[in-house]
């Protein structure tokens, strides 16, 4: 499945050099945050489903595959994090670690199911695994159906941060959602990376040049999964709690919106979009229902006027790359 | 005695098929085809459209699988075994339409090719700019095809003369035994079809090269012995001046409407 729109800049050396300078302005930016009055949970909770998005992004915008259950991982990190902190009393930094690994061994799973396929039937089956997985979760005692495990301790990070402290859970968040994004942005800009784009250009000819295109394909996802992981993780210490509503359709559906409103296949574009979605979840909370509606209309508008999502449309405007 | 015939004929044939057959339900696109290619030979595969010619490229490569039949490529039975091994094996493809990573420069395109022979292609942790080390190498080959100049350009803005020889540097990257080029020049100028024979011409003395083409002028110049495929058969087999007396030839060819 080619997703690349038909003027996708290549990567030069100058675009590399623009994104390390948006890369260092956004750090910044949001390593400020604390000493504004913006609410800080706001921010906490956009960095983890902006490296949600980013993670998706990866899979989709540089390897061509449309994923439509990535809720699974935010879901299942979310899960096994809290039931790590709350029930086993494991400390922070371990607490992360073990819903990300669950993430980890989730996306090797199902990405050895799912990567068989192309296109729509990829899609369609993640869909299906995540759903399975959401009837799994409904089921299962541990994660209280309905209910959700709540009231997740937060604890102090290496014995020492105390993550009840807001700007320290902030600065925690941050360097999560900031390591993570490195590590997707080397990815993309790794010898794996060029293949990986080479696979989503022209799969037939990769295979032909004598790439095993499954192989690549398999270890993006579990990149992909194990990220979106890292943000369910993360998620759990801002929320507190672990809940159906992270492994439902309709977060899959977000994340796939998110994307597509920042750009798909662009670097920042996951990160402002996913920033936009949850601005007007928490802003526009007080119109109930609409939130839905306005929700649904952003993301026909987007599709209609900015093809290339907000980001990919100012990047193609200015002829860069970001 | 046996053991040593197969021998001989591994080498002086690179490639054969006994009975390739390839069925669409109940549609016989290839049919019963054996063929021999000469080590280092031109061959040439012609026919009418349908002919079953790209169909035969795909068996060939794994791209299908057969309905029936075996291929030996260097005395060894390929028939199981999937595309990018065989690719690996030093039998590589181009495709009829043409294919490059559109979004990647002439430069990375080749570098794609180059850097699957050197391991690293997994490392999603470390920079791509270790990939710099191919480009020397990358830059040669693009010389070597006439495209020095493009290099930075991405290949979705070059001409379409150039794509080809864009995707005859990028199979020439990987250091192939045997290529399979599918209509080379269709769809080109004269200047351009000129530019990639010579190519082909060039390239000939190294590789061996089995060559769809329906320029039967191109043929008649470039290759020292053709297969003439007619609804997934072997129609007949030979010099171009052998084929040109033929009657069955020109029947098939002028019953299609073919030029
Ligand atoms: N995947 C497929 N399913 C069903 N029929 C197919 C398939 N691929 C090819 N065919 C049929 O097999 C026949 C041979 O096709 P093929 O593409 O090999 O012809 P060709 O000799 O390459 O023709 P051309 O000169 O037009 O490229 C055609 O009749 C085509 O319709
Ligand atoms: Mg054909």
């Amino acid at each position: 499945m080619t997703v690349a729109t038909d003027d996708t800049l290549p990567a030069t050396p100058r675009a590399l050099r623009d994104e390390m300078i948006v890369f260092v302005v956004m750090a910044v930016l949001l390593a400020a945050v604390p000493f504004t009055k913006i609410y800080p949970f706001f921010v906490m909770q956009a960095l983890c489903f902006a490296l949600l998005a980013c993670a998706f992004n990866l899979l989709i915008g540089y390897g061509g595959l449309l994923s439509f259950g990535h809720a699974m991982f935010l879901g299942t990190a979310g899960y096994v994090s809290g039931h790590a902190l709350k029930v086993w009393g494991l400390p922070p930094e371990l607490g992360i670690l073990a819903g990300t690994a669950a993430a980890a061994g989730l996306a090797v799973i199902t990405g050895l199911i799912a990567i068989r396929r192309q296109g729509i039937y990829f899609a369609m089956i993640t869909l299906a695994l995540s759903q399975l997985l959401y009837f799994i979760y409904l089921q299962a005692p541990f994660t209280h159906g309905e209910d959700g495990i709540q009231g997740i301790p937060q604890g102090y990070l290496f014995g020492i941060f105390n993550l009840a402290n807001p700007t320290i859970l902030y600065y925690t968040v941050l360097a999560g959602f900031l390591f993570g994004f490195l590590v997707i942005f080397r990815a993309i800009n790794s010898p794996f990376g060029e293949v990986l784009k080479a696979i989503r250009e022209n799969e037939q000819r990769a295979i032909s040049l004598g790439y095993k295109t499954d192989q690549y394909k398999l270890i993006a996802y579990i990149l992909s999964g194990t990220l979106a992981g890292l943000a369910g993780a993360l998620k759990v210490f801002v929320a507190q709690n672990a809940s159906l509503t992270d492994v439902e359709v309709a977060m899959s559906g977000l994340i796939v919106l998110m994307t597509l409103v920042g750009g798909l296949g662009t670097v920042f574009g996951p990160v402002f979009g996913a920033f936009v979605i949850v601005a007007m979840q928490q802003y526009l909370s007080g119109l109930g229902q609409w939130v839905t509606v306005i929700q649904g209309s952003v993301f026909v508008i987007c599709v209609l006027v900015f093809r290339r999502g907000v980001v990919g449309e100012f990047a193609h405007f200015f002829r860069r790359s970001l | 005695m046996r053991g040593r015939g197969e021998i001989c004929l591994a080498d002086e044939f690179i490639l054969e098929t006994e009975g390739l057959t390839k069925e669409f339900a109940g549609f016989f696109a290839v049919r019963d085809v054996a063929l021999k290619v000469r080590r280092g030979s031109i061959h040439a595969l012609i026919g009418p459209n349908g002919a079953g010619k790209t169909t035969c490229f795909n068996l060939l490569t794994k791209f299908l699988k057969p309905s029936a039949g075996k291929i030996l490529y260097k005395g060894q039975d390929i028939t199981a075994m999937a595309p990018a091994d065989v690719a690996r094996l030093g039998l590589v493809r181009s495709f009829q339409i043409s294919a490059v990573f559109p979004h990647l420069t002439a430069l990375e395109n080749v570098r794609v090719a180059l850097q699957r022979q050197h391991g690293s292609s997994f490392d999603f942790w470390r920079s791509k700019s270790v990939l710099n080390q191919f480009n020397d190498r990358a830059r040669e080959l693009l010389n070597d095809v006439g495209l020095s100049e493009f290099a930075d350009t991405p290949a979705v803005e070059m001409a379409y003369g150039r794509k080809r020889a864009l995707e005859i540097a990028t199979t020439l990257a990987l250091d192939p035994e045997m290529m399979l080029l599918d209509e080379p020049m269709a769809g080109m100028g004269h200047e351009d079809i000129d530019k990639i024979a010579a190519l082909i011409k060039r390239i000939s003395a190294k590789y061996t090269i089995l060559m769809v083409e329906h320029n039967l002028s191109v043929v008649a110049n470039l290759s020292d012995i053709i297969t003439v495929l007619t609804r997934g058969q072997v129609l007949a087999q030979g010099h171009y001046s052998e084929l040109t007396k033929d009657e069955r030839v020109k029947e098939a060819y002028l019953g299609a409407g073919h030029g």
